[in-house]
């Protein structure tokens, strides 16, 4: 077990410019579940190739706890490719299924005796270790294929988008148990998606990625309450934050008729960068409806309303006398709200919102950075 | 969701009489064709439609598209790997759930999956034939930037080529096009290759089906080293002196041995212009199979072309042709040697193998038959015996049929698939 610290690690690819991983900085821990997220052509899949060996380093270091892996072939990383290979070989027993990579490794006999029993006993296979995987029911033979993997006792598991090829909901259970078996284990892995539920639900942290630079690695909860930019302000969440640019004056952040309070230590940085306006972000949960009359609200036609039983989304536009300013100022497509189920509004109807108070997020429409009040 | 076929319109009115609706594991057999199949994760069906026999692979639509698309690509860059012909998706079964697409690819005419292979013969030489095909496979890969990221023997159909083998790509599912491969991923490609070879092996062994003999673990080294040997051949640099440039028409005669062609070549002299370095730039497998198609219009493996071109050199010789333009003198043997002996196979057993292998095979059965009978046997005459004595005993292999799926277990390995969970 080990540590994984990219130092600063860029990769060029040849004929471009732009790297496409750019000096990433990023120190994970021993035993950490780490997940690399982004859009496509973030540089997450580069990320993980370039710790596993696969993509050459341009610049900076990767190392694997003290160990220097910059330059060193794949195969001397004492890392493993999860789930890239999971046929079982059907006249093998359960523990050749298990063992035979190491035997190719040249792991002494007792040895691969030793892991092969620790991880049947990891995975509750142990009185099946000599049978043939035929006799085995489906979710055993899932987890020999596992245990191929963990015999090889390596430092870090690498994973890259592993479930990209299940429908959605096998998708959902297949993560709890990968999910689960990394914890039991405690061997560091990195694994990558381009899926921030998917993040947020594996990760113990997760780092995000765009345009090859990383934005910023926090816990789940972390990004989500407090998002570094409005790249990951916008990324991660689901439904997505609403992110609209509002000018501000006099303490009050306005777009239209909606009205946001804006603490001073906000409108002094805004002032400090020598802008009038800020982007504002409030999440679907923060929007409360209100009656038509009340001050500040934001009036919202529905589109859709997404029942999902235990929550109701809505899905709208602007609809009141400034509705085309705010369509342009906002960064989405529409505004989502989260509404109470079984009382849920109409298609069609208009609805009045207004942003919990505290629950905003300010960033700096010059750099895109969070303002803290 | 409408059902959705992307394929060549004369494909696409075939495919259209097919069950979409219905899982592939569950259609029904009159539907399917019973050949072996690789290790595969994935539902793996195979159907006849008119003359050919087609392969079908369920899986998301993502990645159908993408694998076609690979494959389409692999195609246009000259890379042996089966055919896709479409994809099917928007697939939705009678009450209303969706499944998933279906990636169409044509059965390669002739081919062999090596569980087929092994079913018959399991000598040692024989896997060395397998390894050296597959090796040269990875080789071309490399060289024109495919990292294939799941090599394995189940990944691959073998056709016989003159008494050895040509590799064909059939899963491209993990493959990845770059303009150039990066050491490391070469190195893990190989690596992968060589655990999935060695695991193929030990299976094979435990079955019983591999000669005891053979041992899994050197076989899968021998892959590391014969491919490090060709990469090195292919790609290396050469320095000598500035006196000895017939190295440079060695290094290519080398390459032409090997199969290669040399289209490019990076010369640099030092500045002394003492010492020359020479390294292919482009080379182009193929190099026999391509110069019998422009002499003969013989489509045909590299080793069958080397044999064909062989015979056609002693042809010119017999018949006191050296001096004559090759074309002509191809052309004469084509007519002379190569067509009386297909015309003298029986048409219910050209089946069996195709025309090059034939051609070849009768060559060393005419060796044989003249030395059994103390004298020099005709052609013809050899291709009429070796039709009666051997050919006619051989299976068929236009499309091989070797398991069915009454023994399922035994042909087909077992495909884990994550709805098996539990």
């Amino acid at each position: 077990m080990a540590t994984v610290t990219f130092d600063k690690a860029t990769r060029i690819y040849p004929g471009t410019d732009k790297p496409a991983v750019d000096a990433l900085e990023l120190a994970i821990e021993d035993g950490e579940f780490l997940v690399l997220v982004g859009p496509s052509g973030c540089g997450k899949s580069t990320s993980l190739r370039m710790l596993a060996g696969l993509e050459e380093v341009d610049g900076g270091a990767i190392r694997i706890g003290e160990r220097d892996v910059t330059h060193m072939p794949p195969k001397d990383r004492d890392i493993a490719m999860v789930f890239q290979n999971y046929a079982l070989y059907p006249h093998m027993s359960v523990a050749d299924n298990m063992g035979f990579a190491l035997k190719i490794a040249g792991t002494p006999k007792d040895e691969i005796r030793r892991r092969v029993g620790d991880a049947a006993k990891l995975l509750d296979l142990s009185e099946y270790l000599d049978r043939k995987p035929k006799a085995l029911s489906g979710g055993q033979r899932q987890r020999v294929a596992m245990g191929r993997a963990i015999v090889r006792e390596p430092q870090v598991f690498l994973m890259d988008e592993p479930l990209s090829n299940l429908d959605a909901k096998l998708r959902v259970s297949t993560r709890t148990q990968i999910a689960s078996l990394q914890r039991r284990l405690g061997i560091t892995t990195v694994y990558v998606t381009h899926d921030q539920v998917e993040a947020m639900t594996m990760g113990d942290r997760v780092a995000v990625l765009n345009a090859g630079l990383l934005q910023q690695v926090d816990s789940p909860l972390g990004l989500y309450d407090k998002p570094s930019n409005v790249f990951v302000a916008g990324f991660i969440g689901s439904p997505a934050m609403n992110i609209a640019t509002f000018d501000v004056k006099d303490g009050r952040a306005t777009l239209g008729n909606a009205d946001v309070a804006v603490p001073a230590s906000i409108s002094a940085k805004v002032a400090a960068e020598g802008s009038d306006t800020v982007v504002l972000g409030f999440r679907p949960e923060s929007l409360t409806p209100a009656s038509a009359e009340e001050a500040g609200g934001i009036p919202v036609l529905v589109d859709v309303v997404e029942e999902l039983g235990s929550d109701a989304y809505v899905y709208g536009r602007p609809a009141g006398p400034a509705a085309e300013e705010q369509a342009d100022r906002l960064r989405s497509d529409q505004i989502i709200a989260r509404v109470e189920p079984r009382n849920a509004p109409q298609k069609g109807e208009k609805i009045n919102f207004t942003v919990r108070q505290g629950s905003e997020h300010f960033f700096s429409v010059k750099t895109g950075e969070r303002l803290e009040p | 969701m409408e059902l959705r076929i992307l394929a060549a319109p004369r494909e696409q009115q075939a495919l259209l009489d097919l069950p979409w609706d219905m899982p592939l594991e569950q259609w029904p057999e009159w539907y399917l064709v019973a050949l072996p199949r690789g290790i595969s994760r994935h539902v793996v069906r195979f159907t006849r439609l008119g003359r050919n026999v087609y392969a079908l692979k369920e899986i998301v639509k993502p990645y159908a598209d993408r694998e076609y698309q690979m494959l389409r690509d692999l195609a246009r860059l000259g890379v042996p790997a089966v055919q896709a012909v479409g994809v099917v998706s928007g697939r939705e079964a009678p009450d209303g759930e969706s499944l998933d697409s279906v990636l169409v690819t044509r059965h390669l005419q002739f081919s062999l999956p090596y569980r087929a292979l092994f079913a018959r013969m399991m000598r040692r030489d024989t896997v060395d034939r397998l390894i050296d095909a597959l090796v040269v496979l990875i080789a071309r890969l490399h060289l024109t930037g495919f990292y294939w990221g799941d090599c394995s023997l189940s990944n691959t159909l073998f056709r016989r080529d003159a008494g050895a083998f040509a590799a064909y790509l059939v899963d491209a599912e993990t493959g990845e096009l770059h303009n150039g491969l990066s050491d490391g991923q070469r190195a893990h490609d190989l690596d992968t290759a060589r655990t999935n070879i060695a695991g193929e092996m030990m299976d094979l062994l435990a079955a019983g089906q591999l000669d005891e003999s053979v041992d899994p673990i050197a076989v899968s080294d021998q892959v590391v080293e014969r491919y490090t040997a060709l990469w090195t051949e292919l790609t290396e640099w050469e320095a000598f002196d500035v006196n000895e440039r017939w190295r440079i028409a060695r290094r290519v005669d080398r390459l032409n041995e090997l199969g290669f062609d040399v289209d490019e070549l990076d010369i640099v002299t030092d500045i002394g212009g003492r010492t020359i370095r020479v390294q292919p730039k482009v080379v182009d497998p193929g190099h026999h199979s391509r110069r019998l198609l422009r002499l003969t219009g013989i489509d045909s493996q590299e080793n069958q072309a080397r044999r064909l071109l062989n015979d056609l050199d002693t042809y010119a010789a017999v018949t006191e042709q050296q001096g004559e333009d090759e074309e002509i003198v191809a052309n004469a043997w084509v007519l002379d040697s190569y067509e009386p002996v297909l015309r003298a196979i029986p048409r219910e057993l050209r089946g069996k193998l195709e025309g090059p292998e034939i051609f070849h095979e009768v060559l060393e059965h005419r060796w044989y038959l003249s030395e059994n009978l103390g004298r020099d046997v005709g052609l013809e005459e050899a291709a009429r015996d070796y039709a009666d004595t051997v050919l006619r005993h051989k299976p068929d292999e236009l499309a091989i049929l070797g398991g069915t799926s009454a023994e399922a277990d035994t042909t087909q390995p077992f495909r884990i698939t994550w709805s098996d969970l539990q």
